[in-house]
C-alpha cells in the first residue's frame, strides 16, 4: 500500500476526483450531471468539484482523510461530454461506490447526490440528468408495494388502460357532496376517482368524514355496475403518525387504494407508507406536487426521470407522468422515456429519449403511469396510442364538465376508451383514424356524442420549456 | 346542444351490470369476436374460455371451460371452443381470456357472449 503523508491546505479537486481512466464498476451508482460552470473554471475542475462535494470531499485537506481508505470511498468524475445544442454547459459523469449509501435509503442517496453540491459557488447551475442504480442497490429497496400485475388481478382490469378522475372543485366541498361526486363518476364507468392533492383534512372536510362517505359511494357503485372500483384516499398528513392513522382507517373501511404526495410528504414518509401498504395489501397512488419546481428548469434541478427512479425505489403503484397531449408540460420522447422507467424491467440507454444509462430493475414490480391534466375524449386515441394498456388515464374536467353530469361524462370516457382499444386490437392506426373511431362509437352512446360536441375545439399547444438536449443550432 | 339526458343506471335494473373490458360497447358480432381472438393470438398469449352466471360475475373466479388452450394459435379452433361453451351454457356470460405467462397475469379478458342478466 502506498504511503501517504499529510499536507494541510487547499488542493485542486481534479487532483483527487477527476479520473478519466476509471472504468465504472457494476456496483457503482452512476450519475450524469449537467454542469454550468462559473466563467474561467475548467470543465475537469468543475466536474471534479461536483463529484467531491457530492461524495467524500470537502474544500480543504483534513488529516482524518488519512484514517480511511479514500480510494475505496471517494466518488470519481470519469467522463465529460458536450451537451448537444448548448455550449454554456456540459455533462459530467460521476461514479459513486455503493458503500457510500445506506441500503434501501432513497433519502440517503439523494442527500448526497443533490445535497450541498447544488449551492456550490464554482458552478452557476447544476442539474441531475440521470442516475444508474446498480441492481445490487435496487435489491435493497422495497419498491412498489403491489405493482402493475397485482393491481390488475386485484381490481380485475385486463386488456385496457384504467380510467380515473380527480374530484373537483378541489377545495371547499363537504364530505357528503364530495362522496356524491365520487359515486356519480364510478357508476358511470370509471375505475377510480382521486382526491385532489390539495385535499388533506381541512376545516371544510375532515378526512374521516370524507373516507366514510367515499367508501359508501364505492360500495354502491360496485353493486350497481358489478365492477371493482376504488378512490385514492389521500393520507398525506402533517406528521407520519397522522398519515398512518388515516391509512389504518382506510384499511378498516375496506378501501382498496390510498394516496400520498411523495415530494411534499418526503421520501422518508413515502418509503414508510409503501412498506405499510405492502404489509396491509393496500394499493398506493403517488402524486408529485412540487416536481416542476425541481425538474422544469433545463439547467438546474433534478430531471423527472430521476424523480421517477426515486419513486420506483421508494415505493408506489401509480405515479403521475404527464400526458404529452394535455395542459401540463411534457416533451413526448422524454415522457416515453420515463414511462418506460416506471414500467419496464430493463431500460437501455437511449439518448433520443434522454435516457443516459442502462437501468436494470431485476424483479422489482412496475409502476402504473398516470396521465392526468387537461385531457378529454378527443385525446383518447392519442393517449391509448402513447401509453398503451398499462396506464391510468385521468379525466378531471373531462368527466365532471360533461353537460349531463359526472356519470354521463364517465360513460363517455369509458365508451371512447373501449372503442379505441377495440380498434387498436383490430389493427387500426389510432392517431390517424381517431376521429372515425370516436364518431362510430358515439352512434350508440349519446353521452360520448355530447362530450365530443362539448370539447371539440379545446387544444393546448404551447411550446415545451424543458426540451431534450438535441442540436438545434 | 341537445336536451339534458338522465343517466339510466340502478340497482334494480339488470342492464346496469357491466363486466369490464368492452362491456360499454354493443355486444360483439362474430366478425368482431374473430378479430379479437386474432389479436390475442398475435400477442402470443394462451387463450382460455371461462363462464359464469351473470349474477355471479363479480367473483374473480369463473368456471373454467376445460383447460386453457396452451399454444393454440388457430383462431377457428379457439372460436369453436367458445361456441361449444356458449351452447352448453346459453344463459351464462362467456369470457375469452389471454394468459400472458411472461407477465404472469392476463393480457386481456373480455366477455364475448352475454347471458341474460337477472336481478
Amino acid at each position: 500500500m502506498a504511503k501517504k503523508t499529510y499536507q494541510a491546505g487547499v488542493k485542486e479537486y481534479r487532483e483527487t476526483y477527476w479520473d478519466p481512466n476509471y472504468t465504472p464498476k457494476e456496483t457503482d451508482i452512476l450519475a450524469c450531471f449537467k454542469v454550468t460552470p462559473q466563467e474561467g473554471v475548467p470543465r475537469e475542475e468543475a466536474a471534479a468539484a461536483v463529484c467531491a462535494e457530492s461524495s467524500t470531499g470537502t474544500w480543504t485537506t483534513v488529516w482524518t482523510d488519512l484514517l480511511t481508505d479514500l480510494d475505496h470511498y471517494k466518488g470519481r468524475a470519469y467522463r465529460i461530454e458536450d451537451v448537444p445544442g448548448d455550449d454554456s454547459c456540459f455533462y459530467a459523469f460521476v461514479a459513486y461506490p455503493m458503500d457510500l449509501f445506506e441500503e434501501g435509503s432513497v433519502v440517503n442517496v439523494f442527500t448526497s447526490l443533490v445535497g450541498n453540491v447544488f449551492g456550490f459557488k464554482a458552478i452557476r447551475a447544476l442539474r441531475l440528468e440521470d442516475v444508474r442504480f446498480p441492481i445490487a442497490y435496487v435489491m435493497t429497496c422495497g419498491g412498489p408495494p403491489n405493482g402493475i400485475q397485482v393491481e390488475r388481478d386485484k381490481m380485475n382490469k385486463y386488456g385496457r388502460s384504467l380510467l380515473g378522475c380527480t374530484i373537483k372543485p378541489k377545495l371547499g366541498l363537504s364530505a357528503k357532496n364530495y362522496g356524491r361526486a365520487v359515486y356519480e363518476c364510478l357508476r358511470g364507468g370509471l375505475d377510480f376517482t382521486k382526491d385532489d392533492e390539495n385535499v388533506n383534512s381541512q376545516p371544510f372536510m375532515r378526512w374521516r368524514n370524507r373516507f366514510e362517505f367515499v367508501m359508501e359511494a364505492i360500495h354502491k357503485a360496485q353493486a350497481e355496475t358489478g365492477e371493482r372500483k376504488g378512490h385514492y384516499l389521500n393520507v398525506t398528513a402533517p406528521t407520519p403518525e397522522e398519515m398512518y392513522e388515516r391509512a389504518e382507517f382506510a384499511k378498516e373501511l375496506g378501501a382498496p387504494i390510498i394516496m400520498h404526495d411523495y415530494l411534499t410528504g418526503g421520501f422518508c414518509a413515502n418509503t414508510g407508507l409503501a412498506n405499510w401498504c405492502r404489509k396491509n395489501g393496500m394499493l398506493l397512488h403517488i402524486h408529485r406536487a412540487m416536481h416542476a419546481v425541481l425538474d422544469r428548469n433545463p439547467h438546474h434541478g433534478i430531471h423527472f426521470r430521476v424523480l421517477t427512479k426515486a419513486l420506483r425505489l421508494s415505493g408506489g403503484d401509480h405515479l403521475h407522468s404527464g400526458t404529452v397531449v394535455g395542459k401540463l408540460e411534457g416533451d413526448r420522447h422524454a415522457t416515453l422515456g420515463w414511462i418506460d422507467i416506471m414500467r419496464d424491467k430493463f431500460i437501455p440507454e437511449d439518448r433520443s429519449r434522454g435516457i443516459i444509462f442502462d437501468q436494470d430493475w431485476g424483479s422489482m414490480p412496475g409502476v402504473f403511469p398516470v396521465a392526468s391534466g387537461g385531457i378529454h375524449v378527443w385525446h383518447m386515441p392519442a393517449l391509448v396510442s402513447i401509453f398503451g394498456d398499462d396506464a391510468v388515464l385521468q379525466f378531471g374536467g373531462g368527466t365532471l364538465g360533461h353537460p349531463w353530469g359526472n356519470a354521463a361524462g364517465a360513460a363517455a370516457n369509458r365508451v371512447a376508451l373501449e372503442a379505441c382499444i377495440e380498434a387498436r386490437n383490430q389493427g387500426a392506426q389510432l392517431e390517424k383514424e381517431g376521429k372515425e373511431i370516436l364518431t362510430n362509437a358515439a352512434k350508440h352512446s349519446p353521452e360520448l356524442k355530447m362530450a365530443m360536441e362539448t370539447w371539440k375545439e379545446i387544444k393546448f399547444e404551447f411550446d415545451t420549456v424543458d426540451k431534450l438536449d438535441v442540436a438545434h443550432k | 346542444m341537445s336536451e339534458m339526458q338522465d343517466y339510466r343506471s340502478s340497482l334494480s335494473d339488470p342492464k346496469s351490470r357491466k363486466f369490464e373490458t368492452f362491456s360499454y360497447l354493443p355486444e360483439m358480432t362474430q366478425d368482431n369476436i374473430y378479430k379479437q381472438v386474432k389479436y390475442l393470438v398475435s400477442k402470443g398469449w394462451n387463450p382460455a374460455i371461462e363462464h359464469s352466471e351473470p349474477e355471479q360475475a363479480f367473483n374473480h373466479f369463473w368456471y373454467m371451460w376445460k383447460l386453457p388452450m396452451f399454444g393454440e394459435a388457430d383462431v377457428d379452433k379457439i372460436l369453436a371452443e367458445a361456441d361449444a361453451c356458449h351452447k352448453a351454457h346459453p344463459n351464462h356470460h362467456i369470457r375469452l381470456v389471454g394468459y400472458d405467462n411472461y407477465k404472469q397475469s392476463q393480457g386481456t379478458a373480455m366477455v364475448i357472449y352475454r347471458g341474460p342478466i337477472k336481478v
